[in-house]
């Protein structure tokens, strides 16, 4: 569904690779390797060159909004604009369900942001995501401030993405997670993006 | 009328500032050296800006006249760029500040100038001279307000920004929260010096007629339109260079672009 050609930034070497539908590939990499910029590369979040399209589809075709509500990043650190936590949410009712089966209190939409702890904003930050049903996800450590159970349901909402239908790319730090979701793997050192 | 000043009674007045300096020494709070070189600054500036004056309302010429306002607009650009902390990179900092504020001072002056005071000619150097130095002197206050709060924030919130961004909000919706405290934050002197006029403060301009003795019910009809041209040259000049600082701050294709940032080189 997406299929990348030749995507290079500044720190980034051109880079070709496909993502199929529901299917999950792993990113790895040492810290500062590139494998963030990959990422924002994809959602068109800094300039880059080469080739990305979706389902055919030419990434500068499509207005850049738009490109983003169906090809979505999720960063590492999460951000925040309003001071309560519904006020994030396209839908309340539907990322409030969610919420739940990532096992955050029922109540949490009318929680102030501040109260948030890191987990807890790093599974709200996806939520936000995912109830805009985007047909690819790039997820940046999606479950690194999170303990094994957290994890787990973080997971298991990713694996009924993937059965949905959508593209799931996950930049992780622990081979384990890698191996649980994905069947291949992205390398990045450098800048250069090796399949493996 | 007028009772003359001479140098001797402006060094009487100097030396509450000699005393200033002596505290500051006594209390070791460093500013006898900042506060000495601004007050020479103050003296020389504005001895050369009376020898100017002197001549500029002489000679009478339009064309000295708009060279005048010309100098003055970009002391002012200079001006409002000193004081960012980060600032856009290269002349696009410069170019919107002075664009805005000379295109702000520019209309409100015009309109000023042609309909409530007309002098005879209507450039007449001794109204729009000083005329145009109040508001530049506000507007230039307001756009650097602006423009640093503006690009200060913008870096500070960077992953809000973004984290709307991604979710694919338009860059106009994801700078909107920005924006606004922008323009709040720059607004708001004028707001408050509107709103503490003639209770609190008893404008410089008025005083200066009062004290040259003008009728005060006249300087107050005068401080009353000056007022109402220096908010309204503000108000233009921080809200075009607050829009087109947004523009450039991201592209067509809805980025953030911080990378058009430079911080200010450490003194």
């Amino acid at each position: 569904m997406l299929t990348v050609r030749n995507l290079s930034t500044t720190v980034l070497k051109p880079a070709t690779f496909r993502l199929e539908t529901g299917e999950c590939v792993a990113v790895q990499g040492k810290s500062g390797s590139g494998k963030s910029v990959l990422l924002r590369a994809l959602a068109d979040l800094d300039p880059s060159t080469g080739e990305v399209r979706l389902n055919g589809a030419l990434r500068e075709e499509v207005p850049a909004p738009l490109w983003r509500r169906r090809v979505t990043y999720v960063a590492a650190e999460s951000g925040w604009w309003e001071d309560r936590v519904g006020a994030h949410f396209a839908r309340p009712d539907r990322a409030a369900a969610l919420a739940g089966a990532l096992g955050l209190p029922g109540e949490v939409m009318d929680w102030p942001v501040a109260r948030l702890s890191t987990g807890e904003r790093q599974r709200l930050a996806l939520v936000r995501a995912l109830v805009q049903g985007p047909e690819v996800l790039l997820l940046d450590e999606p479950t690194g401030p999170l303990d094994a159970e957290a994890t787990e349901r973080v997971e298991a909402l990713l694996r009924a993405e993937l059965a949905r239908g959508a593209g799931v790319l996950i930049v992780t730090h622990s081979p384990e997670q890698a191996v649980r979701l994905a069947r291949r793997h992205l390398h990045v050192a450098d800048g250069v993006v090796t399949e493996g | 009328m007028l009772v003359t000043l001479h140098y001797a009674d402006l060094a009487m007045a100097a030396l509450l500032l000699l005393v200033n300096g002596g505290l500051s020494t006594a209390l070791a709070l460093g500013l006898a050296r900042p506060l000495l070189v601004a007050a020479l600054r103050m003296v020389v500036q504005l001895s050369l800006v009376g020898l100017v004056l002197t001549r500029l309302f002489a000679l009478e010429s339009p064309w000295l006249t708009l060279g005048a306002a010309l100098v003055m607009l970009l002391f002012a650009g200079q001006e409002t760029m000193a004081r960012q902390e980060r600032r856009l990179a290269g002349w696009w900092s410069y170019g919107i500040g002075t664009g805005a504020m000379g295109a702000a001072a520019g209309i409100v002056l015009l309109l000023g100038l042609s309909t409530a005071v007309r002098p005879d000619p209507w450039w007449d150097a001794r109204y729009a001279i000083p005329m145009l130095g109040m508001v530049l002197g506000n507007a230039m206050s307001g756009v650097g307000l602006a423009l640093h709060t503006l690009t200060a924030t913008a870096a500070r919130e960077r992953a809000a920004i973004e984290a709307q961004l991604a979710l694919g909000c338009t860059r106009w919706t994801a700078l909107r929260p920005i924006l606004r405290h922008a323009l709040r934050t720059a607004l708001m002197p004028t707001i408050n010096s509107m709103a503490a006029m003639g209770v609190v403060a008893l404008p410089g301009m008025m005083t200066g007629q009062i004290l040259s003795g003008v009728d005060p019910g006249e300087a107050v009809k005068y401080q009353i339109l000056i007022m109402f041209l220096i908010s309204g040259a503000t108000g233009l000049g921080v809200l075009a260079a607050s829009l087109a600082t947004v523009r450039r701050l991201s592209d067509r294709r809805h980025r953030l672009r911080l990378d058009r940032l430079v911080r200010r080189r450490q003194a």
